[in-house]
């Protein structure tokens, strides 16, 4: 990866608390190379046994949503009500369902 | 970086952004990295983070003075683990100030060039063990008076790292106040040691809230934009109210002469800190400022050959790679 | 296998301990402030092994506080000051080859007390992790830049004397490969060795580490902390 001026590539560090769950985005790190970059993670973000997996993405690599775009991408979601089990009525009585 | 693109659109000032973005704050409503923001509220932010950050990693150094002076192996461990903390808390600082389009580096730099602010509690030296105590139970007890409303800063990645800081920093204090403890229960030495020690660090501890919420200059807007939530005379008032019977416990005794609990108010009186101190310590002339400072740049210029070294060697394994 | 005696325990408890002590110097001084804190996890690693075997041979602090320099049975190697970055990680590599070898025979040995065998089991988790951390930078060091060649060759030609006390066959096997890569010269299995601290024989640099470590302990005795 490129670098400049001394300053060191910045590594995005995610997090597995435990098996079963999501990584979680929890910070960053400065590391000339990957393996540094997880060394550091596990360094800087798990000395309290916080994490059983890390992973670290150069930050450059991350695509993000444009937030000026979010009433485009996100709001035509929040009216299909229908996706919500919630929006359904079964008579009482009914089991299982 | 990926928040960097979004800088340009800043600097456009528009009234209309700024008002969504005012409304969206006032409704509690977090902001997060690459969210539009006014460029105001991102430079009171990197500003405020950035000190926050340098303030841990300057605050390594007094009590890092006793790691190697620790008088048992357990107080050793547990002091190594806190000023590493301290280090940790500042890395988590500087990533978040690094999602509002800035580097660590650059902050660094400002730091070591003398041009950034760091609490002014580190300019002040650790004389002697009790310190180790007075510092965990006085200056993180008054940090933490600070961080805990920071937990809900309108910033999320800022918001993030101070929930993370608060959960470790409780660890600091409580150790701090055990040493108090151990030592005030102790030989007629330690106790004195003890009394010396919240001595010299009482005021300092109550200055480190800042100035009177009437001469504070960020005050106003910050609370607007929900990076501050409590005034620093509020946060003090908390602080005396709960240390006095700390010292209290401890049989040591605050020296204020001021000092009184208000039946009427159910809160204690106390008096004024030299305030001209304060300003003379943030001018540059606090007992350890300069020390500070040049022990931060010392370290920092003799890595530079390492750091050189391991871009260089990464470098080459990229090459190789490629070939 | 013979049971290690509490000398050899010693020997490895002091190692640790000094080892620690030495790499807590370097707080709020390393290269970068993520070293500082990897730093600072292996000396608190290193910490808790010298306290789990000081524990198991009588009182941790006794021990670490009320004895003279020349009671201590650590390898020289541990002692030796910090110097530059590339001194502190070819002492490290050193002792982190060393310990490699400690830890797992330990942890295999019935005939050790479980609370040692306890010691050993966690710390060689904590040693793999020492070693990689070490052994890369090393590799890192020399083959950086000239400028970090030069001072990683200067570190290896001095610290080399001192492996007598912690190498071994293996302990050769395990280090010579990370010099090469590192595009080191080694000096040789052959080249001369220092003595050891066996017989109380110490650097000079000991008895000012001891002097300040104790210092405060020592004011105090019989004070509790």
């Amino acid at each position: 990866m490129k670098t400049t001026s001394g300053q060191w590539p910045l590594w995005e560090v995610f997090l597995r608390s435990r098996n079963g769950l999501h990584h979680q985005h929890v910070g960053s790190v400065h590391a000339v190379d990957a393996e540094m970059a997880v060394a550091n993670a596990r360094d800087v973000y798990t000395r309290r046994g916080e994490g059983v997996s890390i992973w670290v993405v150069p930050s450059a690599a991350i695509v993000a949503s444009d937030p000026g775009e979010k009433g485009e991408l996100f709001e035509p979601a929040l009216d299909k009500v229908y996706r919500h089990p919630t929006f359904y009525e079964i008579p009482d009585g009914v089991a299982n369902i | 970086m990926y928040s960097q693109a979004l800088d340009e659109r800043d600097g456009v000032a528009d009234e209309a952004v700024n008002a969504a973005f005012e409304q969206r704050v006032a409704a509690e409503e977090k902001v997060e990295a690459n969210d539009r923001m006014p460029a105001a509220y991102r430079k009171t932010l990197i500003r405020q983070i950035s000190q926050h950050a340098h303030s841990e990693i300057i605050g390594m150094q007094p009590e890092g003075n006793w790691i190697t002076r620790a008088p048992s192996l357990r107080r050793k461990a547990i002091l190594l683990a806190k000023v590493q903390d301290e280090a940790g808390h500042g890395l988590y600082l500087y990533a978040a100030a690094e999602t509002l389009g800035v580097s660590r580096e650059e902050l660094v730099d400002q730091l070591l060039a003398g041009t950034a602010k760091y609490s002014s509690i580190f300019n002040y030296p650790t004389l002697t063990w009790a310190d180790m105590g007075a510092i965990g139970w006085l200056v993180d007890g008054a940090a933490i008076m600070n961080q805990i409303p920071l937990c809900r800063c309108s910033y999320g990645p800022y918001a993030r790292a101070m929930m993370r800081i608060c959960k470790e920093e409780s660890f600091h204090q409580r150790q701090g106040f055990e040493i108090m403890v151990t030592l005030s229960r102790g030989t007629e030495a330690q106790r004195a040691m003890a009394q010396d020690a919240l001595n010299r660090w009482w005021w300092p501890s109550l200055m480190m809230f800042g100035p009177h919420d009437s001469e504070s200059t960020h005050s106003d807007t910050s609370m607007r934009w929900k990076i501050k939530r409590f005034s620093n005379d509020e946060l003090r008032q908390k602080f005396v109210d709960v240390t006095v019977p700390q010292a209290d416990f401890l049989g040591l005794a605050v020296p204020d002469p001021d000092l009184r609990y208000d039946d009427a108010t159910g809160h204690y009186v106390f008096g004024e800190p030299d305030w001209s101190e304060f300003k003379a310590v943030l001018r540059g002339e606090g007992p350890c400022n300069a020390q500070r400072l040049a022990h931060r740049r010392r370290a920092h210029d003799d890595g530079a050959w390492v750091r050189e070294a391991a871009q260089a060697h990464a470098a080459k394994q990229q090459a190789e790679q490629v070939a | 296998m013979v049971s290690p005696t509490s000398e050899q325990l010693l020997t490895y408890a002091d190692g640790a301990l000094i080892l620690s002590h030495r790499l807590s110097e370097w707080m709020s001084n390393a290269p970068t402030m993520e070293e500082d804190i990897a730093l600072g996890n292996i000396a608190l690693d290193l910490l808790g092994q010298a306290r789990g075997l000081l524990q198991h041979l009588g009182n941790e602090d006794e021990l670490a506080y009320f004895r003279e320099p020349q009671e201590f049975r650590n390898p020289l190697l541990c002692e030796l000051p910090n110097g530059d970055y590339a001194h502190a990680m070819i002492r490290q590599l050193f002792a982190d080859a060393w310990f490699a070898e400690v830890w797992p025979q330990l942890a295999a040995d019935g005939t050790v007390d479980i609370d040692v065998r306890g010691v050993a089991e966690k710390a060689v988790k904590e040693n793999a992790y020492h070693w990689r951390h070490s052994s890369a930078w090393v590799v890192r060091l020399g083959d950086g830049t000239d400028e970090s060649h030069r001072r990683t060759q200067d570190a290896l030609d001095a610290i080399w004397p001192y492996r007598g006390e912690v190498a071994s066959d293996q302990w050769y096997a395990r280090v010579e490969p990370v010099l090469a890569q590192a595009t080191l010269t080694t000096p040789g299995r052959d080249a001369w060795i220092q003595r050891g601290s066996a017989d109380g024989w110490h650097t000079e640099h000991l008895g000012y580490l001891l002097a300040e470590m104790q210092s405060l302990a020592r004011a105090h005795p019989g004070a509790t902390w």
